[in-house]
């Protein structure tokens, strides 16, 4: 078996969430690869997305398991091989390689109250365990999401925010960075560890949280102060991928493979690197 | 056991390819020798160390992996089928044999690269003892030796002062090779000759001990300084497998490749938003030293450097992996000893 082959997916959506980053929805042609997808597909996984003739990019699978009919992605255009995609139209097939790597250890969370800290293009990793989380809704304690962006029309999913933040189940936080606020905006104008500041102290509670470096380094600091435990803060590492199974060593930091030993690491784990390497 | 005239190498060379082998041997290429397809009236030049691995006919340094045709913006996948013609890879160095354990490792530790294991399944590694070294090799420091048979499916080893050869089959593919090499192999008595003496350079667990600790030491610098960032050391290096992967295509076909990759090269851990975390060639020199003597060894209990010295030997600034070996384990022993380096 060639492991570096991908299978043909057909695009049967592509949606605009922020200035040159979309969702693509995707189905697979064959239903054999459909059923050996889904019987290893678990949240915090990532695939490797590609266009014959630009090459592959890695992005987590955006969707959860909880919905078999299709997967999805998020992505911004930065580069030869998100251009080529974002170029396909609805119809148009990709190739697709995953689901790699570990995952989010859901069932070790039933009975938990679960916060979710997400910062612009990093809520899609996020956005297939909330949705995981609220299909098994009656698994989990209290769920809080804490969302925020450089401006409001960065904010992705603005749709899903919308009916997250309408059920009575879910506390929603949204906010953008000072300036980035429109006449319309009606969240908060602030920074996402501010925010973090005025949760509750956190008793049998897990954190994901997912954004850009500095937020997260900003963030950490907080949760531990609200109570959570380095072994109880998530994160999902986004290193430079080619093969995405472990051979080509070019995710490797420490004696870890990201895409083997990751993408998802705990706060508590990431310590143990080498921190000028990340 | 079985023998052969030290000179007449080139004639087991020509029976194995009458027997449907690629021969695979060190071969004079102009001022340097090289691992190369034997073709008939070629000498096989067996006094040094050839200047590429034998890594180059398991793992080579651009293969096609995946192939499309297409039609506008529609494509349709192709099948692309490892495989891979019998081959022997004859008078390798043991450094060599021994390098192949760690690329069978990495190419099969978690899920199988087809299309190493169709080149390796193919390929009959016969290597020829050391009698002799330069000042390049270390295989002692490193867990090697110049008479290690490990890895290699037959070994040759000189006799009677380098007028024979012992040929001494380990495997089965050896015992088939030799079977295959009829009358080129003969009957008859000999002692083998003394392997080179290479001297201990450096500890390798105060190395690795040190390593283990020394992530942030500022020494990475001055280890580093000589580094240009060429990638040839990778190249060269047989135990290393990093590779990239890269589309190419016309109107009508795409195909994706395969190439050799190195850690010491800018561009490869740059990611999309520009971060790069290796964004000094310190960091990946330091990478590449700790890469090869920590993180495999802590993770498949191998060392991934043989001692081999290809990378000293081209490196175009003089660096050497052993060099910084050396002064870290000078260093230690001056700590220990409480004095200062």
């Amino acid at each position: 078996m060639n492991i570096y082959k991908p299978v043909v997916m057909r695009l049967l959506e592509a949606r605009e969430e922020a200035p040159d980053v979309r969702t693509f929805r995707l189905e697979f042609l064959d239903a054999a690869a459909r059923s050996d997808f889904f019987s290893r597909y678990r949240v915090g996984q990532f695939g490797l997305y590609g266009v014959p003739g630009a090459g592959e990019s890695t992005f987590c699978v955006a969707s959860p398991p909880t919905r078999q009919e299709y997967i999805e992605c998020t992505f911004r255009k930065n580069g030869r091989v998100t251009q080529a995609l974002q170029d396909r139209e609805a119809g148009q097939c990709i190739t697709f390689r995953g689901p790699y790597g570990n995952c989010f250890p859901m069932d070790s969370w039933r009975g938990k109250d679960i916060l979710f800290v997400a910062g612009g293009i990093a809520l899609p990793p996020v956005r297939s365990v909330i949705w995981n989380v609220l299909d098994r809704r009656s698994d989990f304690g209290a769920v809080t999401i804490v969302y925020g962006a450089r401006t409001a029309a960065d904010l992705v999913y603005k749709d899903e925010l919308e009916q997250w933040g309408a059920r009575p189940d879910v506390n929603l936080m949204l906010t953008v960075d000072p300036g980035g606020q429109t006449p319309e905006w009606k969240g908060k104008v602030d920074f996402v560890p501010n925010l973090l500041k005025a949760l509750p102290a956190a008793a049998n509670s897990v954190a994901v949280v997912c954004g850009p470096p500095i937020m997260i380094k900003l963030s950490l600091p907080v949760l531990r102060e609200r109570g959570f435990s380095t072994a109880d803060i998530y994160t999902t590492l986004e290193n430079r991928m080619k093969c995405g199974v472990g051979k080509c060593g070019r995710c490797n930091v420490g004696p870890m493979y990201v895409c083997k030993d990751g993408p998802v690491f705990t706060a508590k784990q990431l310590e143990t690197l080498p921190q000028a390497d990340m | 056991m079985k023998l052969l005239r030290a000179d007449r190498l080139a004639e087991l060379a020509a029976a194995l390819a009458a027997r449907g082998y690629r021969v695979i041997a060190p071969i004079r290429q102009g001022r340097i020798v090289r691992l190369a397809e034997w073709r008939p009236g070629a000498a096989i030049e067996t006094a040094g160390i050839s200047a590429n691995s034998v890594k180059d006919f398991l793992f080579p340094r651009s293969e096609i992996i995946d192939r499309y045709s297409l039609n506008g913006g529609d494509f349709v996948q192709k099948e692309v089928t490892p495989e891979a013609i019998k081959t022997v890879a004859l008078a390798v160095r043991p450094c060599d044999a021994g390098s192949v354990s760690v690329l069978d490792t990495v190419f099969n530790w978690d899920s199988n690269d087809a299309f190493y294991n169709a080149r390796r399944e193919a390929c009959t590694v016969v290597s020829l003892a050391c009698v002799r070294a330069d000042e390049h090799c270390f295989c002692t420091s490193v867990g090697g030796s110049p008479g290690s048979s490990e890895g290699a499916d037959a070994v040759l080893r000189a006799a009677g002062g380098g007028e024979q050869l012992i040929f001494e089959p380990l495997t089965p593919k050896g015992r088939a090779l030799a079977e295959a090499a009829g009358g080129a192999l003969a009957e008859g008595e000999a002692a083998a000759d003394p392997v080179a003496e290479i001297p201990l350079r450096f500890d390798i667990k105060a190395v690795r001990d040190w390593l283990a600790g020394n992530f942030e030491s500022p020494l990475w610098q001055e280890f580093a300084s000589a580094c240009l960032g060429c990638g040839a050391c990778a190249y060269a290096c047989p135990s290393c497998h990093c590779f990239d992967m890269q589309d190419e295509s016309n109107r009508k076909e795409s195909v994706r490749y395969r190439n050799w990759d190195s850690c010491g090269l800018a561009l490869f851990t740059l990611h999309t938003s520009g971060h790069n975390p290796r964004s000094t060639q310190t960091a990946r020199w330091r990478q590449r030293v700790m890469h090869k003597l920590s993180y495999i060894p802590q993770r498949f209990n191998l060392t991934a450097c043989m001692g081999c010295g290809r990378c000293s030997r081209l490196c175009p600034n003089g660096l050497a992996i052993s060099e910084t070996c050396e002064k870290i384990a000078r260093l230690c022993k001056a700590n220990h000893e409480g004095g200062t380096p």
